[in-house]
């Protein structure tokens, strides 16, 4: 039966031996070039930044719900940013501000692809590390810098920087125009680039490892589809992400150089500024360059993560496995051409705006097939409800209820009333936010056996999404009604409107949501930190998945795999196969020890093999015919 | 029995007891501390209080937890099964999915009736349409696909008797799945471009009457407005002319500056196009009047426009709110600064007559202190002014 062996695309071997080089503290867990333990050194960071960002929401939430009561504790906290126990208006704009932007950047991108591209590639390609295990140290070490940049900010005279995350000029560019905009905004601008500098490190390891380094037998159309997710997100960051350190190096320029990139017909305080000639728009563009790319950046991988979970869990395929990856394509492409619709009412050329409405809606198509696919991945399974997979249906729903909003903000006409207001909120908190939060939770209860080789408990993972799941709807839904009442975003009160103090009520309601979801992260931490040191000692292959990573031991050697590479026989979704007899197949079973349950299709590209599984197939009729 | 067992572990019990004696305590201790503060302080008992609530909220988890584990494992010991969890959280999925759709529901309609009343300006019908289609378009998808995914959660649940339905693809549905929402977004393409197209036309049409030109300046933290004088064409600007009483920059080199007024609120006759020309000074505002579908950023260095009719005034929209106070709002809707949340100015609609009547009132930017500011020869302004009075009595 060599026959069925399938091709060997040329991907060398690494079969050298990995000398025992003795580790110490420093190099093992500070300074580590294995990938297994930058990825747990990511998402520990991300973690705790996720957690301090969310203290911060917790903060501004308390805010927009009290408006009128003071706080005496919060002073204590807080001193000069909360007198007399009621927070700073400006002091709110930088929660606002540092919040979206830990979220965005440092939780769900660096600690969602920073965390599973590092752990998944190499073991799901069945490499032994990854193409650069310095630069890949280098990558964490310089998002670490970025991290605390960023929080230092906490700790100066003005305050961190508070013109929103998107930071447009002139607000962030002028120190006169706001407090947030003085010392604090050029350490956001320096952690930014930092971050941007890890980021790039990372992406291009990650493409050249997935291009380079795929063990034996694993052709592209072998790979799980986390790995096309970590794939062509890493494509879409090293394109875009340089884009921003432009934007953000003239920024720079604008501010301390008296450069006028973005500045122009200035008059701050009835004082008349020299600049003369620049566009704000023009940072708005290469922002939202990289912006809109970014919140894809975000979920491709939570959506990687949630259809291998599904996958798994279900016991069945994954529904249209080509149909997905190049859904994953067509949003990769098309999320460079549309990031105009952040821009439709901001003066741009109301032609673009449509032709960006257009583009926009064009790519709700392959979201749309990518959920039909996983509904389908549903029907007629046999779902296993580990809370890996609550998370990831959760990721789901979120997607499914934050999407369709899309649609409406993707429509430059309807875009003009519901720009900038609480129904943007809703939509990018359910879409980005709690979708990708969940698919990387999904992520770290699924593969938590093979970061730290111990199991997580099943009923707190249970209750815990639980309480998140429902917490984060009654948060983020009824904001969508405010914003069809007008009420803007990054209002510090609404008091001041007779027409928004009516809906004091829901944001009291919304924040006490909020505190109850923040709460239940509390199950989450200690479930989190407690299973690493005392869980269940995991098996190796505890959720009995098909992928690569499940095939290496449960000690997580340096270098992956004891003696040789792995060799790829199959696609990673033959799960519930008929005529086999477990119900999964790892992807290094030969076909020729499944004959049983062999398909036609199995061997779309192998002629040879086809015709064995046909002489197969014959003799085991003649053989039913003759008895 | 193994219910028991926790009822009358003696360690359960103890740990209850020191929670609560602790949490008394500190709450004993705190009422005195706060007593002896002068000024009012830390409210040390909340806190407390809140704390010792999650404390007790934990440990309840905490004790739950261990009596499904002794239950499960004295299942275990007789050889039964352990708890279902697969079912359990089918039935909770399923729970959900009923309630949390009763839940939207009633979201929809309580919440939903508090949205904005209907639009009070003529493009504002067709974007109203248009979101009422895209609502209903989104509402179906909505509740089809969630009742799938959570009824197929339910339906599909683990069961060892079972195995899955081996289906990796099926090339005729997914050419369906892709197609359909192809060809409804298509739709909703073309019916939101022209839509588009149309709100954002803005060159005033032959053969119409022109647009009344009202600028709107925003900056640190309020808006500016100013109106054409009788010869109804505003006046240049330039920004380096911004100094003391000329705070908007006019050049008064332009003569077509000499009669423009300020004003404290926007009114607006109603049935006319009005071209708002919207300038910012320090950082980007937004012009929003959401009753109107209106919104349009003010970008310094790049004016920019925005054109709309308003059809109803604010009298007859009092009657049709039943709101006696109800007043069109205009507020910034771009992160500006501290007082980015009380940036606002009222918008009034109304009819011809009046709007005639209030505009003869208004002030012209030229005040006298400034004209002494920019020397300008006033004897020869007098005159200019107390014509265009007459010329506006007329």
């Amino acid at each position: 039966m060599s026959t069925l062996s399938v091709q060997d695309h040329g991907v060398a071997h690494h079969e050298e031996g990995h000398e025992h080089h003795h580790d110490t503290f420093l190099t093992k867990y500070v300074f580590s070039q294995d990938h297994k333990m930058i990825a747990k050194q990511f998402l520990i960071t991300g973690i705790t930044m996720a957690v301090i960002a969310m203290l911060l929401s917790i903060l501004f939430r308390i805010q927009l719900a009290y408006p009128d009561k003071a706080f005496p504790l919060l002073e204590t906290l807080l001193g000069r940013f909360a007198p007399e126990g009621r927070l700073d208006p400006e002091f709110y704009l930088s929660l606002v501000t540092i919040h979206g932007t830990i979220m965005v950047f440092f939780v769900l991108t660096a600690g969602l692809s920073g965390t599973f591209s590092n752990l998944l590639i190499p073991l799901q390609v069945g490499a032994r590390d990854m193409a650069s295990p310095f630069i890949n140290m280098l990558s964490y070490w310089f998002f670490l810098t970025a991290c605390i940049i960023m929080l230092s900010s906490f700790f100066i005279q003005k305050g961190p920087a508070g013109p929103g995350w998107t930071i447009y000029p002139p607000l962030s560019a002028l120190p006169t125009a706001m407090k947030g905009s003085g010392l604090g905004m050029t350490l956001w601008l320096v952690s930014m680039v930092c971050f941007v500098a890890s980021s790039l490190m990372g992406g291009i390891n990650y493409v050249t490892t997935v291009l380079n380094m795929r063990t034996k037998g694993m052709d592209l159309w072998k790979m799980p589809l986390t790995i096309w997710a970590f794939f062509l997100t890493a494509i879409l960051g090293v394109l875009s992400f340089p884009v921003l350190v432009a934007g953000v190096v003239l920024l720079i320029f604008d501010r301390s150089f008296g450069t006028s990139f973005y500045l122009s017909d200035i008059v701050v305080n009835g004082q008349v500024m020299p600049f003369e000639g620049g566009s704000p728009i023009l940072f708005q563009h290469l922002f939202w360059f990289l912006g809109h790319p970014e919140v894809y950046i975000v979920i491709m991988p939570a959506m990687g993560i949630s259809s291998e979970v599904m996958s798994v869990n279900s016991r069945k395929p994954i529904f249209g496995y080509h149909a997905m990856v190049y859904s994953l394509i067509g949003i990769t492409v098309l999320s460079f051409i549309v990031w105009g619709h952040h821009m439709f009412i901001t003066g741009m050329n109301p032609f673009l705006g449509g032709v960006f409405m257009i583009t926009t809606l064009i790519i709700a198509v392959p979201s749309a097939v990518k959920t039909f696919n996983w509904l389908a991945t549903l029907w007629r399974g046999n779902i296993r409800f580990t809370p890996a997979m609550l998370f990831a249906i959760g990721m789901v729903s979120f997607f499914i209820s934050g999407g369709l909003t899309g649609i409406f903000l993707g429509n430059a006409a309807l875009d003009i009333n519901l720009h900038d207001t609480y129904f943007v909120v809703a939509h990018f908190h359910l879409v980005m936010g709690s979708a990708a939060i969940f698919g990387m939770l999904a992520g770290v209860y699924h593969w938590f056996p093979k970061m730290f080789g111990r199991m997580m408990d099943e009923k707190l993972g249970y209750l815990h999404f639980w309480l998140t799941f429902i917490g984060a709807y009654l948060v983020f839904f009824p904001m969508h009604f405010m914003g069809l009442d007008g009420v803007p975003r990054r209002y510090y009160a609404f008091t001041e409107f007779a027409s928004m103090q009516r809906w004091l009520s829901v944001n009291m309601f919304i924040t006490w949501a909020a505190i109850m979801s923040a709460c239940a992260q509390v199950a989450f931490l200690y479930n989190f930190i407690h299973s690493i040191f005392w869980g269940k000692e995991a098996t190796q292959n505890p959720w009995q998945a098909n992928t690569l990573e499940w095939t290496a031991p449960v000690e997580r050697i340096h270098g992956n795999w004891p003696g040789e590479l792995p060799t790829v026989y199959r696609w990673p979704y033959d799960y519930s196969k008929p005529g086999a007899e477990e119900d999964f197949i790892s992807q290094i079973t030969p076909l020729s020890e499944t004959m049983s349950s062999n398909l036609p299709h199995d061997f779309e590209d192998n002629p040879a093999g086809l015709e064995a599984l046909n002489t197969w197939t014959n003799t085991q009729k003649a053989n039913e015919e003759v008895k | 029995m193994a219910f028991k067992q926790i009822i009358h572990s003696k360690k359960v019990l103890a740990f209850l007891a020191v929670f609560m004696l602790l949490g008394t305590n500190m709450l004993m201790a705190q009422t005195t501390a706060t007593a002896d503060a002068a000024k009012p302080g830390v409210d040390w008992l909340g806190v407390g209080y809140y704390v010792l609530l999650f404390f007790l909220l934990a440990i309840s988890v905490a004790v739950i937890g261990k009596i499904l584990k002794v239950y499960d494992l004295s299942q275990q010991i007789q050889g039964k099964k352990g708890i279902h969890w697969n079912n359990i959280m089918g039935v909770i999925c399923l729970v959900f999915l009923v309630v949390g759709m009763a839940g939207a529901y009633w979201d929809i309609t309580v919440q939903g009736s508090m949205s904005l009343p209907e639009a009070a300006s003529k493009h504002g019908v067709k974007i109203d349409d248009m979101f009422l289609t895209t609502t209903i378009i989104t509402m179906i998808v909505f509740v089809i696909t969630q009742i799938l995914l959570f009824v197929f959660l339910f339906k599909y649940r683990h069961s060892d008797k079972r195995r899955a339905y081996f289906l990796p693809h099926n090339n005729t549905i997914e050419k369906v799945w892709t197609i359909i929402p192809a060809i409804v977004l298509t739709v909703l393409v073309i019916f939101g471009f022209f839509t588009w197209q149309e709100v954002e036309n803005s060159t005033d049409v032959k053969g119409q009457p022109a647009s009344i030109n009202i600028d709107i300046t925003g900056h640190q933290f309020a808006w500016e407005l100013r109106y054409a004088g009788p010869d109804g064409v505003l006046g240049k600007k330039d920004f380096r002319l911004t100094a003391g009483a000329n705070k908007l920059g006019i050049d008064y080199k332009d003569k077509n500056s000499m009669d423009d007024l300020q004003a404290d609120t926007l009114v607006l006759p109603v049935n006319k196009t009005i071209r708002l020309n919207i300038f910012a000074q320090d950082v980007i505002h937004s012009v929003y009047m959401p009753h109107f579908r209106v919104q349009q950023n003010a970008v310094p260095g790049l004016p920019t426009f925005f054109k709309f009719t308003p059809t109803i005034t604010t009298e007859e929209m009092r009657r049709k709110v039943e709101d006696p106070k109800f007043e069109y709002l205009l507020y910034c809707n771009k992160i500006c600064g501290s007082s980015h949340y009380n940036m606002q100015k009222v918008v009034r609609v109304v009819t011809e007559g009046e709007y005639n009547q209030w505009i003869a009132k208004q002030k012209p930017y030229l005040t006298p202190a400034l004209r002494t500011e920019l020397k300008l020869a006033s004897a020869d302004q007098n005159k200019s002014i107390t014509n265009n009075r007459l010329a506006l009595n007329n």
